[in-house]
């Protein structure tokens, strides 16, 4: 039986190891905790082997947790026993009450404690709540942040307004257009109107350019080719 | 016809129809449309004839309808691409804060966000839930914008086309250079290029082959006419034809190869988590040591357990996990774009980067459709002079983007997918076949093929080549005829089925199989048989407006003015 591993406080050993063989054949006792481990998933290459050292480290933490909590220095190292240790790594935990004639304490307790230290735990291993799983102990995620005004719609509003400037500034200048069309056409007739007299192959005088016309020179007025007056 | 049209001059006249402003202009704007068959210069008269017209214009309208429907999606996720994390790429807690939302861990972060926080989807067709209002609002952007390229016709669409046409191949260049280094990007390729013969032995492969180069050119729509009669008369519409048919299919390989290792990518990460979570569920089950079971040995180690403690593997419910469903698995729906590019996008570095790119980029793509779809809603309204010349065309336009918006609210209802697949499948299908082979017909037999060369010789300035003699005399009807029997005589064949997203279902995240109830069956004939019916009813009507006017021989007939909108100026002799 793996009790023989536990460093036995003298004077407390056979109660102990009776507690210990106990939880070790029924580890479904309500008290125990199973914890699962996942060291390589957590650091890869760096990952360091899982031995009776960092079972001590273990123990030591949960009686730091438990001491932390309750706030009596009553929980001892020894108080904590660990056992069904797997190569997984994972193994069950439950905690003794020295003071009480070696029953094991609540697990309410024993939940409170490790949620309460549950960052510090997982920090003396280099884990996260995800590779060091207190397998009846849920944690709770945070949320992630939230801004007061969703950022889409922020989005939303700059890309409305281009668009609706866009609109404004087509349908503006399609009615200047429109106006200035009309305008000219407007002139044009009433151009046509006043020199309706003086319309030469449809075109108005005015509107010709007379510089550009070609002088024909037959007709040009030259003054001696006409008998002075 | 032909006569007049060489007496026409050809410079525009004042109030004359507008004008592209230079040859690139136009081809862009068919290839952002692509054309085919309907490139084909003063058409709308003979189409009036044959209510091909009426018909494509209703097929416009419809595809109008739900097209800007996708775009408002992709509006909504280009909005929320501006985040830390992105949206789609973390599952929201559940209520207590222990563990992540059911329905989204079941599925995936992508999935959740499409289905749940942008659908909001029902699990039923019958079931339309309420109007989702973050839908509407980018429904209304996205019309927003389409009037505001289309506010003014071609002379307005001419310059945006210039962005959503070239934009989208520069982005897809990236994309490609960025799918090929992603890991299982080969399996994707393989997917694609491995030819499985079976398929081919199935119709409906081929059937949705025809409907899909149909859809993708967009023939038939009535859109690629307008575009066309935009051009001088004089025009190469042969060179237009074949340089878009071809960038049209070119562009298509050319963009399934990024989309294809991405795919492989997808399925190739699923198929790892598959593993990796059975895996887990062994290790933990059995107490065995980490990294003893890896995704390689897996397959010995599930074999040797499972003879050795077959209760407990039962116990554990591992998912059996194959790529090869993966694979199949990620090609359907409408929500490709939104699920297996999203998922890849967050694997990238720089995602918001990547996932605007990209969302820009299927907007600019979608837009140069919709101006198609617009204008072929548009010019036929114009030609057939419902509205007066005196009204501005910013106020048509608007109408137009506006009865439009209102009627596609019915897409933001919950179960508004499930109607643009109906859309997609039946307004987008048979209708495009039945008048696609009426206008073949029409030209061919009707106006006499003879008389089509003579015009085509005249703009192009050679002779029509036998191939598109042979071609459209018989191949393309017959083709089209073959292809239509094979749709319908399908379509008898089982009652037509959707896949539904329903949370509650055992085998979730896959999708439930749910048949049609049959008010929606009965909507779906409705939606292939209205264009096409259009076809003989117009057909019908001018016969009888022709018998009654050649009964009165004082009466001119006006069709041969109504085509030569130009000419109204010029004298007619009168009888």
């Amino acid at each position: 039986m793996q009790c023989l591993s536990f460093p036995l406080h003298p004077g407390n050993c056979t109660a102990l190891c009776t507690t210990a063989v106990r939880v070790c054949s029924s580890p479904d006792a309500q008290n125990a905790f199973k914890v699962r481990i996942s060291i390589k998933t957590a650091l890869g290459d760096n990952a360091y082997a899982w031995d009776a050292n960092e079972e001590y480290l273990f123990r030591a933490m949960v009686a730091f947790a438990m001491r932390r909590y309750s706030s009596k220095s009553t929980t001892q190292i020894s108080n904590v026993l660990l056992c069904n240790v797997t190569d997984r790594v994972s193994f069950w935990f439950v905690v003794t009450d020295s003071s009480k004639n070696v029953t094991t304490v609540p697990g309410s307790e024993v939940e409170a404690a490790i949620r309460m230290n549950r960052n510090r735990i997982n920090n003396a291993f280099l884990l996260s709540d995800k590779t060091l799983q207190f397998l009846k102990i849920t944690s709770t995620l945070s949320p992630p942040v939230e801004p007061s005004t969703p950022v889409w719609i922020i989005v939303f509003g700059v890309v409305l307004c281009l668009i609706v400037a866009g609109i404004v500034f087509l349908i503006v200048s399609g009615i200047q257009k429109h106006k200035k069309k009309n305008k000219e056409s407007t002139e044009r007739e009433n151009l046509e109107e006043k020199v309706e007299v003086t319309l030469e192959n449809g075109i108005p005088c005015e509107a010709l350019d007379l510089k550009a016309g070609h002088i024909n020179g037959v007709f040009a007025a030259e003054d001696e080719r006409f008998t002075s007056l | 016809m032909s006569q007049d049209l060489s007496a026409t001059p050809e410079t525009p006249k004042e109030d004359g129809r507008p004008e592209w402003d230079n040859k690139f202009q136009y081809i862009l704007s068919c290839i952002g449309f692509a054309v085919g068959l309907g490139n084909v210069w003063r058409f709308p008269y003979l189409c009036q004839i044959h209510g091909g017209g009426v018909g494509s214009w209703m097929v416009s309208i419809l595809v109008s309808l739900y097209y800007n429907t996708v775009l408002t999606w992709v509006m909504w996720y280009f909005i929320n691409s501006f985040q830390e994390p992105l949206p789609w790429s973390v599952c929201p807690l559940n209520e207590n804060r222990t563990g992540f939302n059911e329905e989204c861990y079941e599925s995936t972060a992508v999935n959740y966000f499409w289905y749940r926080k942008t659908l909001n989807i029902t699990p039923d067709i019958a079931e339309s839930g309420t109007f989702q209002w973050w839908l509407i609002l980018c429904l209304a952007a996205c019309w927003a914008i389409v009037y505001l390229c289309t506010i003014r016709g071609i002379e307005t669409t001419g310059k945006a086309i210039y962005v959503t046409a070239i934009f989208p191949y520069l982005v897809l260049t990236i994309f490609l250079i960025q799918g090929l280094t992603l890991p299982g990007a080969t399996e994707g390729l393989i997917y694609l290029f491995t030819p499985n013969l079976n398929t081919l032995k199935n119709p409906r492969v081929w059937l949705d082959a025809a409907t899909q180069i149909f859809f993708s050119l967009s023939l038939a729509f009535g859109g690629l006419i307008a575009f066309a009669s935009y051009n001088p008369t004089k025009n190469d519409c042969e060179k237009d034809a074949v340089t878009v048919a071809i960038v049209n299919s070119m562009t298509s390989l050319y963009a399934s190869i990024p989309v294809f290792s991405v795919l492989g990518f997808k399925a190739t990460t699923a198929y790892w988590d598959c593993l990796d979570r059975n895996i887990i569920s062994i290790i933990n089950e059995f107490d065995l040591p980490e990294e003893s079971i890896m995704r390689q040995n897996y397959t010995s180690w599930i074999s040797f357990l499972n003879s050795s403690y077959p209760e407990k593997i039962g116990g554990l419910n591992l998912k059996s996990c194959d790529l090869q469903e993966f694979l199949d698995q990620s090609v359907s729906g409408t929500g490709l774009a939104f699920i297996v590019f999203t998922q890849a996008i967050i694997l990238m570095p720089g995602s918001q980067a990547w996932a605007i790119l990209f969302f820009i980029m299927l907007f600019s793509l979608g837009l140069s459709s919709m101006f198609g779809n617009i204008e072929g809603v548009f010019t036929p309204l114009l030609e057939l002079q419902i509205i007066p010349k005196s009204a501005p065309k910013e106020l048509l336009s608007g109408i137009i983007c506006l009865i439009s918006f209102l009627i596609a609210l019915c897409f933001t209802l919950r179960s508004g997918s499930y109607w643009i697949d109906i859309f997609d499948r039946y307004a987008g299908s048979v209708p495009l076949l039945v008048i696609a082979f009426f206008e073949v017909i029409g030209v061919v037999y009707i106006y006499k093929i003879k008389r089509f060369s003579e015009d085509v010789e005249w703009m192009t300035g050679r002779k029509l080549n036998l191939f598109w003699q042979i071609t459209w005399r018989f191949i393309s009807p017959l083709l089209l005829l073959i292809v239509f029997m094979a749709f319908v005589t399908l379509q008898m064949q089982k009652p037509p089925s959707y896949t539904a997203w329903n949370p509650k279902y055992e085998g979730f995240p896959m999708k439930e199989e749910k048949v049609y109830p049959p008010w929606v069956q009965a909507i779906c004939v409705l939606l292939a048989a209205l264009p096409c019916v259009c076809v003989p009813l117009v057909a019908l009507f001018h016969l009888i407006k022709q018998k009654r006017r050649n009964k009165s021989p004082s009466f001119v007939p006006p069709e041969g003015f109504s085509c030569q909108g130009a000419n109204s100026n010029s004298s007619h002799p009168k009888e």
